[in-house]
């Protein structure tokens, strides 16, 4: 327990804290945990910056959904069948 | 009877998602969208013995994808063309202005950031194809298809700590392909 409650996180702990902001999955304790850490990390600032960055470049992708995916290739497998 | 470059059992795991977008970008319904995906496939694995292997299978899907995309244009058009109403003009500038020319751009965002988001698009998939199968496989899972961490690990039988590592990685590897090649 003693482990969770410190203030101050190892840089691996606030890198991971910082990927689990991206997809809003960080508790309030770790946010304030990660944000205590970039006051005083400047490569983890860099990190925090360049993953922020990603999440924003990102959203806007899109991609099929698997179910539709697994149709489409079943449909594909038939009409190449077909075809030999 | 197949040929080494090209291979339609892996087009759909290989392709279908930059096809997808590459579509979004162009037609805002997913369900269109879909459809013509999979249009290009089949009309794809037709004209398979027309790959020369000049270009790489992606682009020649692409090249594919454009005629469907292009036809589909035309299709709604022709429907347009069924109903003409005369709009009253309203000055001699705007004489011949048929309703039909009036119909905003069927591209709903300007032609400026479709090209972007396009471009963006492109970037992240061909940096997402750098990458290990395994880490674009959880970060498509846990990014792009917004899955909760507990379906993914299920899935693909890992455990929540294993996934962020993936994720870790991942996203690393990401942010420096982008870097170079895009921010």
């Amino acid at each position: 327990m003693s482990k969770k409650n410190k203030i101050f996180v190892a840089c691996e702990e606030a890198n991971h804290v910082c990927d689990k902001t991206q997809y809003k999955d960080a508790t309030l304790w770790e946010k304030i945990k990660l944000n205590i850490h970039l006051i005083y990390c400047s490569a983890c600032r860099k990190y925090t910056k360049n993953n922020n960055k990603l999440t924003k470049a990102i959203k806007d992708v899109d991609c099929l959904d698997d179910d539709y995916k697994e149709k489409m290739k079943k449909e594909l497998e038939k009409a190449m069948k077909d075809a030999i | 009877m197949l040929k080494h470059e090209i291979d339609p059992n892996k087009w759909i795991d290989l392709h279908s998602d930059y096809l997808f977008n590459y579509t979004i970008s162009r037609i805002s319904d997913r369900e269109i969208a879909q459809d013509l995906v999979q249009d290009t496939f089949f009309a794809g694995l037709k004209s398979m013995k027309n790959f020369k292997g000049e270009a790489s299978e992606r682009t020649w899907l692409v090249s594919i994808l454009k005629r469907k995309i292009i036809d589909h244009y035309r299709k709604i058009n022709s429907k347009k063309g069924k109903a003409e109403v005369r709009m009253t003009y309203s000055g001699d500038e705007n004489e011949g202005d048929w309703l039909e020319e009036r119909v905003a751009n069927p591209f709903n965002k300007t032609a400026e950031s479709t090209l972007e988001n396009e471009e963006l698009s492109s970037a992240i998939y061909n940096c997402l194809d750098k990458l290990p199968k395994k880490q674009s496989d959880v970060f498509k899972m846990k990014t792009i298809s917004n899955y909760e961490t507990e379906v993914i690990c299920n899935e693909l039988n890992i455990t929540a700590s294993n996934l962020w590592v993936i994720i870790h990685r991942a996203r690393t590897a990401m942010a420096g392909c982008l870097e170079e090649n895009w921010f």
